[in-house]
């Protein structure tokens, strides 16, 4: 059974629709039984957490134009595989809204009914030149690996989602 | 065995993990010792909402099967 100090955590390293989609299910039936569930976003996972994104942002040529070619947004998650330029990202999103799986806004809405801890990682901000206002409202916090570190080493479930 | 369900929970035609989820979500709005009755169409959901009763100590009173072509499960939970 299920204690009440279970914690679940994992560290959303990609920023792939198919995966962060795998990282939500699992965190989220994760926070249904009664675990208590952080997520860990980190580098490309940051991109999930973009609000609707501004096209050009950053310091310099290099952060502008990495800012430009990741714009983010979790509705513009690419596949991992597949994504054929965006053809393959548009057909797997139609097929599960035909099939009523939640989108990932949908998700990150549903994360927070259920109280699961949304985090980002403090360097990868730092290096891609990403701020707190460019994040959603829903993020919790800017940690780093100590903070998470010290969530994981009472979870009985630790997931690094590359 | 006969049971009669507080609460009716209809997520047929949703899949993992919403089921166990909305399950979750309904059972903390009820009382102790009420009983929801899921009904799913999802597979996975059989063998998950059993486990997930017993992972939260809450208590799996039934499960009924459609017929054989029919994936609907009629799965009845007693809130601890």
């Amino acid at each position: 059974m299920v204690d009440k100090k279970d914690k679940f955590t994992a560290i959303v390293f990609s920023g792939d629709l198919d995966k962060v989609l795998a990282s939500f299910v699992l965190a989220t039936s994760a926070a249904s039984m009664g675990m208590e569930t952080t997520m860990f976003f980190t580098f490309w996972g940051l991109n999930v957490l973009k609000k609707n994104p501004p096209l050009i942002k950053g310091k310099g040529f290099m952060e502008k134009a990495l800012s430009f070619m990741n714009r983010g947004g979790a509705k513009r998650l690419p596949l991992s595989n597949l994504n054929m330029a965006g053809g393959g990202r548009l057909m797997m999103k139609k097929m599960m809204k035909q099939k009523n799986v939640q989108s990932i806004e949908e998700f990150i809405e549903l994360a927070k009914q259920l109280n699961i801890k949304l985090v980002a990682c403090e360097l990868s901000m730092h290096v891609m030149g990403i701020k707190r206002e460019d994040l959603l409202d829903e993020v919790n916090d800017v940690v780093g690996a100590v903070s998470y570190l010290s969530e994981a080493k009472e979870g009985k479930v630790n997931l690094f989602i590359a | 065995m006969e049971v009669k369900p507080d609460k009716v929970l209809d997520v047929k035609g949703l899949y993992c993990p919403m089921p166990a989820v909305k399950t979750s979500m309904q059972l903390e709005k009820m009382k102790s010792g009420q009983v929801i009755e899921v009904i799913t169409t999802d597979l996975a959901s059989r063998r998950d909402l059993p486990k997930w009763a017993e992972e939260t100590g809450n208590k799996l009173l039934k499960i009924e099967i459609g017929n054989e072509e029919n994936t609907t499960s009629y799965i009845y939970i007693q809130k601890k």
